[in-house]
């Protein structure tokens, strides 16, 4: 194996596992909020009872989220160094503000939060709530905000070192692409949020124990849930499309495998793309819909790789094709699933359903799918580019690293990353057992 | 402008290690000072509040490091892949050390948590301490900037010198004695009961290392690079520096004597943020030295980021740090004070 693409596995294999825990720390952080809040309105203790239950998954998640995201920080430069030196004068700033304004907040204040419910006031310990919630997004925002300017590089120049540099900070902090993604990946996150609520509650109504909490959840994530998978569809989807289509026209070819430019160019539903023939077998399409959807045009011309040089094709197209759909697909499957569930409640029919339990019970894995398949396009659409259009993957990688140092140390992370997963699903599991019970009765 | 950002990003990692220590030294004495389990409960209640945001000083350490010197981050965070690797390691075993211990009952559990915590922290501190050693010593640079560091080669200084050399390893000793004892002297104030003696004369003894370790370093240091004297030369306020080291190894024995193991503490940040500030000065303005041709050292001029941005990053900069300062006031303020059991923790 090469150097580099021990490189980019390490990368990829350590970002992808980190991404597994703030989804849910940020869409939990919202979700912890609303449950205080309805706590304080209602004046109903059972709340608060809920909030310190999801408190404890939070923190436990956190953790997690914590000592993986570190190696991240690390990473940019011990194994993309000639990238860091490339790009840290612009991506630098971001990185570094979310540090200074993100983490500060949210590793204080949920200090405060966890430990320090019996010191605070009710008012008080809202806030703390508040705050880490609020940390948790900033430090979304910052980190979309890095990526992309990777995706859509505004707001630098070319220095005569080949470096770039800042020019316009607004510029980098309001880059259109990056509102849409930052935008598109908070509601991934409070998807899984809503999902993982909503399942912990549709397990205790089938074993018949919290029963009270276990309603409270089913609800609070069917409502939250329908909502912000509507939201993931449009606007956020929908604009997330428009913005690869203006920028990187040569990834979407590739996430669609449009081999050929067509003018009324279909949407594909299924289908295996071949890259040597350049053709899509067993093809299920919606004629002219891609046209309409990417330029709101039915006869729209859409460029297909054919128009693009080979060597700026994204160079895995399947794996790229097959994460995009996996996304769309799960995303339209989670609109249609939650419709149905919030049909229910609405008739106050759902906590007699079982079947419907039962599906809520069982789908909160996809959620994560569909936010790792949503990352893997975006990154993998992003190649051969590590900054797209100036500067290329295979200059990024730290040529003093060799392939067998990477090799080492990408073992050592899986192999301890194995070790953190297994005592994540341990921990978890003990907590669902203790359930959600008040203070004193632990 | 240069020259501001070397002191501010010394400032954070000067902060870094201050707060960060005394969590790092609980977690050396961990096994040894705490017995019992409740007291063992004392020691992770007494950081469990604050260790992550100490951490993050780390975090804020590296991101201003990278925002204001990319070339410097770029050159030595691959130049010393391995051991930050191990660091990387190290640290999240630490975490889930802290965090999780307490999450499951039973003896086994507790005691695998328990040795987690505490010996990567004793092995954090060696690490830290021969990462400073080698930045003094300096690193073999090529002319592009770069440069490799396997684990170690013989042990000697010369043009190609390992991670560990004996030098390094002497400085990674002397950081290991000061937090321990900046740890028990954390660890004295926050607690009560035998566990504080405990704490209380592990401080002793360990004085007398930090005190026989801290001035064989400086003799050491001098013969590996005798040029950390010349800014001493040209600025001789900088004298004051290795007075102020000094004064707070006196102070730390001083006080400590006298049971006011509070301001001992303090007395031992001062120490430890004035021999940080010593190295720096000393180094100043180099960033990184090369190991054997001083004109390829790494220096402040020629690692850093463009002036505009620099300028604008000045200005959150400043903003951030004033709030997180603002939160830190806060939070330990409210959990000021001895630590009490049973856990309050839901
Ligand atoms: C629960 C997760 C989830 C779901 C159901 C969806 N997405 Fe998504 N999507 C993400 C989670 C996500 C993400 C993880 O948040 C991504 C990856 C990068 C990013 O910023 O957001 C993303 C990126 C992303 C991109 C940008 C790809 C690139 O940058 O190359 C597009 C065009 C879409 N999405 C479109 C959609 C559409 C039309 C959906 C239909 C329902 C959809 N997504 C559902
Ligand atoms: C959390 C969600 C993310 C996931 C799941 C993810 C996934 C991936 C994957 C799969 C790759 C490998 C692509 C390839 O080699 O073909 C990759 C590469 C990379 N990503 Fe991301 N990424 C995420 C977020 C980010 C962010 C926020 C940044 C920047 C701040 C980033 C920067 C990079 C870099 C520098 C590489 C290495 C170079 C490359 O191979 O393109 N990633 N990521
Ligand atoms: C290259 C990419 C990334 C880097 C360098 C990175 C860095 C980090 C670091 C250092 C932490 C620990 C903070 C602490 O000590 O409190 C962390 C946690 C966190 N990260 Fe990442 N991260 C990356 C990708 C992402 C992405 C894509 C997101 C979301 C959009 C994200 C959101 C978070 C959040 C919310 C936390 C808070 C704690 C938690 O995970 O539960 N990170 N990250």
């Amino acid at each position: 194996m090469s150097a580099l693409l021990i490189h980019r596995l390490h990368f990829a294999f350590t970002v992808t596992y980190h991404y597994l825990f703030p989804q849910l720390t940020m869409g939990l952080g919202l979700l912890i909020v609303v449950l205080k809040t309805l706590a304080m309105a209602k004046k109903d203790e059972r709340y608060d009872h809920a909030a310190r239950f999801w408190a404890r998954i939070f923190a436990i998640n956190f953790a997690l989220g914590v000592v993986t995201g570190i190696p991240m920080e690390f990473q940019f430069g011990t194994n993309w160094s000639r990238f860091s030196k490339f790009a840290g004068g612009v991506i630098g700033q971001t990185l570094a503000m979310e540090g200074v304004f993100a983490f500060f907040l949210e590793s204080s204040f949920l200090g405060l939060f966890i430990y320090g419910e019996k010191r605070l006031s009710r008012w008080g310990h809202w806030w703390a709530a508040f705050l880490v919630f609020l940390g948790s997004w900033v430090s979304g925002f910052f980190i979309v905000m890095t990526d992309a300017w990777m995706q859509n590089p505004v707001g630098y120049a070319v220095m005569p070192d080949g470096a770039v540099q800042l020019t316009s900070f607004w510029k980098l902090m309001l880059n259109p692409w990056g509102l849409w993604q930052y935008a598109h990946n908070m509601s991934g996150a409070v998807i899984t949020a809503s999902f993982v609520m909503a399942a912990v509650g549709a397990f205790y109504l089938l074993e018949k124990k919290y029963l009270e909490s276990g309603r409270i959840f089913v609800r609070l994530g069917v409502v939250a849930g329908v909502i912000f998978s509507i939201l993931q569809l449009f606007p956020t989807g929908d604009q997330q499309g428009r913005m690869v289509a203006h920028h990187q026209a040569a990834t979407l070819a590739a996430m669609e495998a449009l081999f050929k430019t067509d003018t009324g160019a279909s949407l594909v539903l299924l289908g295996q793309p071949d890259v040597e023939q350049q053709k899509l077998d067993n093809p299920i399409q919606i004629p002219k819909m891609l046209s309409m959807m990417t330029y709101r045009r039915w006869s729209a011309e859409v460029k297909g790789l054919d128009a693009f040089p080979k060597e700026n094709w994204p160079d895995n197209i399947p794996l790229l094709y097959y994460s995009y759909h996996i996304m769309v697909g799960l995303g339209t499957i989670f609109i249609a699933e939650l419709l149905v569930a919030a049909f229910l409640l609405w008739r106050g029919n759902l906590f007699n359903s079982k079947w419907m339990l039962w599906i809520l019970m069982l789908s909160f894995p996809f959620p994560y799918i569909a936010n790792t398949a949503g990352w893997m396009t975006a990154e993998i659409g992003r190649q051969p580019w590590l900054v797209y259009g100036l500067f290329r993957t295979d200059q990024g990688a730290s040529a003093v690293v060799t392939a067998g140092n990477g090799m080492f140390t990408l073992l050592g992370f899986m192999g301890m990353y194995l070790f953190l997963g297994i005592l994540f699903l341990f921990l978890i599991r003990r907590e669902l057992e203790h359930g959600p019970q008040p203070v004193e009765a632990r | 402008m240069g020259t501001l950002w070397f002191v501010l990003v010394a400032l954070l990692i000067v902060t870094y290690v201050v707060l960060d220590g005394f969590d790092l030294g609980a977690g050396i004495i961990h096994l040894w000072a705490a017995r019992k389990d409740y007291e063992r409960q004392m020691i992770l209640r007494a950081i469990g509040p604050v260790w992550d945001g100490n951490e993050v000083w780390l975090l804020a350490g590296g991101g201003t490091l990278y925002f204001a010197f990319p070339q410097l981050y770029a050159s030595s965070f691959s130049g010393f892949y391995l051991p930050l690797m191990m660091v990387l390691w190290l640290l999240m075993l630490r975490g889930i050390g802290i965090e999780f211990r307490n999450h499951v009952e039973g003896p086994v559990w507790q005691k695998f948590f328990d040795a987690l915590f505490s010996v990567s922290s004793m092995l954090l501190a060696v690490f830290f301490g021969a990462a400073i050693g080698n930045v003094v010593r300096g690193v073999p640079l090529g002319p592009d900037g770069y440069f490799f560091e396997p684990l170690w080669t013989n042990f000697r200084i010369g043009p190609h010198p390992g991670i560990l050399d004996w030098y390094s390893v002497l400085i990674g000793l002397l950081a290991f004695a000061a937090l321990t004892s900046h740890g028990a002297l954390y660890v004295s104030t926050k607690t009560e009961g035998s566990l504080q003696q405990r704490a209380h004369r592990t401080a002793a003894w360990s004085w007398w290392s930090v005190a026989i370790l801290t001035v064989l370093s400086l003799v050491a240091s001098l013969k590996v690079r005798p040029t950390v004297i010349e800014n001493f030369r040209l600025h001789p306020w900088g004298w004051a520096i290795p007075v102020i080291v000094l004064g707070s190894l006196f102070a730390m024995f001083y006080l400590r004597v006298k049971q006011n193991d509070r301001v001992a503490f303090v007395a031992s940040s001062v120490y430890l943020a004035s021999m940080l500030g010593g190295a720096a000065f000393a180094l100043y303005p180099n960033v990184l030295p090369s190991s054997a041709r001083p004109e390829l050292n790494l220096t402040i001029q020629n690692t850093l980021s463009g002036s505009y941005g620099l300028r604008v990053g000045l200005a959150w900069w400043l903003i951030g740090v004033v709030l997180a300062l603002g939160y830190y006031i806060y939070l330990f303020r409210l959990f000021r004070g001895k630590v009490t059991l049973p856990s309050e923790k839901y």
